[in-house]
């Protein structure tokens, strides 16, 4: 049966120092890689005849506008079925220069939830086959998901109460 | 014109003779009245909606329209789905804006006299989706008739809203869709 | 017109036939567009858009507090609104770190099984409306409408239920929930055989279903496909077995598969999942009715910070004001923390990725929504196939456009 442990300890046999930041919130093993090697790190959690992450859960974003040159974050959440254990890796971006490599060619599930994330965050997925908008309209031009966009919708009018409005 | 019934179970002289009948002027084989209120009377009760449901009311639309509601009672049981011809436009569920050009298409392609219905909060006003990317009311883009609150309206909501659009229906002037106030409305929409 | 139709260079030599289905098209049961290449009848290429409905949902639970997020879920898979909010619930009290007592994950497996039910009989029987048997859907909708009555009884309404809080439920279920349930238990199973009856084995069904839409597994758990979509092309992946939540160990049921992830296997795989569930609702009742004494009694996790106190305490009782007023402004606190969880939806793994900085509401919620995943892999199940089958594949994959677009 494979364990957090294990999954560590090949991960850092494979890729020593390149593999940082493990914790393990709420059971969950979490790790962090440099962007550049994203691909890696997945195709090798994917080949592995003993880790065999297989299955692509979710990919998002998050936005750290306070952290310099990692202000936004890659989500992947991978799953083992054959032994039925899931991972969570991360590699952190800046935001003027948010180039990540896709990972469409491994999962194809991968390709709405990278366009999802481009549509909300930016993150300008390198190789990916139609990285345009998914939810917003095409005419958007700015990403709203980032925190410093506001929620509301700005042209309502009735909404300007005092105590209870914006 | 409605089949005359007779109900006088319990003898009374003074009973109408149509159930459900405009005013007009009646005797011994004939009935007399103007051609406006016949007209509303076989409009208002031969709709045929349009079900523009987008999300959770269209849910709830089908739970009217089926078996347990039945919205069928009230001759809207032909639910079509191709707005050249359809008569009221029942507007189910949120707008977002990337949908509010197909609405507005929707609408431009349906023949007067046509009635729209905003059904459930969303659709009214928004709702809880007060997001950048939610049409706050369809009367933003298209002028409604009826308002239905809730999130969603239970079906008997959804009935005594197409009952208002009834009403509105049967007592329409036949000019008012050529009347000033009515172009003016639509100019307001940029609709000519 | 002119302005209108902007013809691409040569095609009017062309031999194929773009169709435009959607977002308003009747027979897409939501809104959601497919740009169809068509050589006659067949499908060449298949482009589809979303975000029809995109409401933004992540964004708006980045300002609410947590209760204040379960309205939410219930508009993401609206056909089976309560398992969605307990899978918010129980990612709350993952994260919070709170045990619920057992009769209530029991109360729990009671009304999700109900929503998976009316989930499942949606998505079958509009598959029959597709396939021009018009009468089992008018069938059906009206034995939903016995659910819908359970759910209203609890909660309070009936189709957006937010139903429960987090620890448990708002009230305890009344006699008459109970009455209702056992009226749906002794009526139902009757009503889904004889709607089985219409479509198993008839000529016309199988025909139009058998083969058509298929995927491999291979193929399908490439695409990230989860739920009822992925066991009928063979995978037993079940988020209820493989990670129990809500006391899902406690009990027996068989996770149904199929061999060749079309049409048909998927509208058997949910036939057989409604008799699972019918069976899981049987033990849960049973399980809840074994509790004697006080432990009957109980409805909820005891965790003031988070749970309500009952109204008549908030007017007469300093500490349980104060709790109100906390929780109802909004005024507490989420411990920090990052936290993944998922449920068996009703079309899939439905995930809540949950990140808390320790202020009033989530620094980022992400729902991970199984139709969005699953619906990419549409051009592939429908190239080369005729336009009619990609209708019937689209009802049968059961797509929620208000989950698919977030």
């Amino acid at each position: 049966m494979l364990s957090n442990d294990t999954i560590k300890a090949r991960l850092i046999d494979k890729f020593g120092e390149a593999v940082t930041n493990f914790a393990e919130p709420y059971g969950m093993l979490t790790f962090e890689a440099p962007k550049d090697m994203n691909l890696k790190v997945i195709q090798f959690l994917f080949d592995d005849p003993e880790l065999r992450f297989r299955f692509l859960t979710d990919l998002q974003a998050v936005h750290y506008p306070h952290e310099k040159e990692r202000e936004l974050a890659v989500v992947y959440h991978l799953h083992n079925l054959t032994d039925n254990i899931r991972i969570r890796f991360k590699v952190f971006t800046g935001i003027t220069n948010p180039d990540v490599f896709t990972a469409t060619k491994i999962f194809e599930a991968a390709n709405w939830m990278e366009r999802e994330t481009y549509d909300f965050y930016g993150v300008n997925f390198v190789g990916h086959p139609n990285l345009k908008r998914i939810l917003n309209v095409d005419e958007m031009d700015y990403f709203p998901m980032r925190k410093e966009y506001p929620l509301e919708e700005q042209t309502r009018v009735d909404k300007d109460d005092e105590m209870f409005g914006r | 014109m409605p089949r005359p019934v007779r109900y006088n179970l319990s003898g009374e002289n003074n009973m109408k003779l149509v159930k459900e009948g405009p005013e007009g002027l009646e005797g011994e084989g004939y009935f007399a009245t103007s051609l406006d209120k016949v007209v509303g009377l076989a409009r208002k009760n031969s709709i045929w909606p349009l079900p523009f449901a987008t999300s959770c009311c269209g849910i709830e639309f089908m739970a009217t329209m089926g078996a347990h509601y039945d919205l069928a009672r009230f001759g809207s049981e032909r639910v079509g789905f191709s707005p050249r011809q359809c008569d009221l436009l029942m507007v189910m569920g949120t707008i977002a804006k990337k949908m509010g050009p197909v609405v507005k298409q929707v609408y431009l392609q349906m023949a007067e006299p046509r009635w729209v219905l905003a059904m459930g909060a969303c659709a009214c006003s928004g709702g809880i989706f007060d997001s950048y990317s939610v049409l706050q009311g369809i009367d933003q883009i298209i002028p409604v008739d009826v308002y239905i609150p809730g999130c969603p309206p239970r079906p008997e909501a959804v009935i005594d809203g197409i009952m208002k659009i009834q009403d509105l229906v049967g007592n329409e002037s036949l000019r008012r869709r050529n009347g000033e106030r009515y172009k003016e409305l639509m100019a307001s929409y940029g609709i000519q | 017109m002119s302005d209108h139709i902007n013809l691409p260079e040569g095609s009017i030599g062309k031999h194929t036939t773009t169709l435009n289905l959607g977002p308003t098209h009747p027979a897409t049961h939501g809104v959601f567009q497919n740009i169809l290449e068509l050589d006659g009848e067949r499908i060449v290429s298949a482009e589809q858009t979303v975000g029809y409905i995109h409401r933004a949902f992540e964004k708006i639970a980045e300002r609410r507090p947590l209760y204040q997020i379960t309205p939410l879920t219930d508009r993401l898979n609206y056909c089976s609104a309560p398992i969605n909010n307990m899978g918010w619930h129980l990612t709350c009290e993952k994260l919070l770190g709170i045990q619920t007592p057992k009769r209530v994950d029991y109360l729990r497996i009671i009304i999700m099984e109900l929503a998976r039910i009316s989930d499942h009989l949606i998505c079958n029987s509009i598959v029959g409306v597709d396939t021009g048997a018009y009468t089992g859907f008018l069938y059906v909708m009206q034995y939903r409408e016995l659910i819908y009555e359970i759910y209203e009884e609890v909660c309070g309404s009936r189709l957006t239920t937010n139903i429960g809080r987090i620890g448990g439920f708002e009230r305890n279920f009344t006699p008459k929930a109970f009455e209702r349930l056992e009226k749906f238990l002794r009526e139902y199973p009757e009503v889904l055989k004889e709607f089985n009856n219409m479509f198993r084995r008839n000529r016309i069904f199988m025909e139009r279903t058998i083969g058509v839409g298929p995927i491999s597994a291979e193929r399908a758990l490439n695409y990230g496909f989860t739920g009822p979509n992925l066991r009928a092309a063979g995978v037993d992946y079940d988020v209820r077995v493989h990670s129990p939540y809500s006391s899902y160990q406690d009990f027996q049921f068989t996770v149904p598969v199929g061999s060749t992830g079309d049409c048909y296997d998927r509208f058997l795989v949910r036939d057989q999942e409604m008799w699972q569930s019918i069976s899981l609702i049987e033990q849960a009742y049973r399980k809840v009715q074994e509790f004697k004494g006080s432990e009957s009694e109980v409805y909820h996790a005891d965790v003031p910070e988070y749970y309500l106190p009952p109204k008549q305490d908030v007017y007469t009782k300093m500490e349980a004001l104060i709790w109100h007023f906390k929780i109802v402004m909004g005024e507490i606190d989420i411990p920090p923390g990052e936290v993944w969880m998922s449920v068996e939806g009703g079309n899939g793994e439905l995930g809540f990725y949950l990140i808390s900085d320790g202020g009033r509401s989530p620094y980022r919620l992400h729902f991970r929504r199984p139709c969005f995943v699953y619906y990419q892999a549409f051009e592939e199940l429908v190239k080369g196939s005729m336009l009619s089958d990609a209708i019937i594949t689209m009802s049968s994959l059961n797509l929620i456009a208000g989950e698919m677009d977030g």
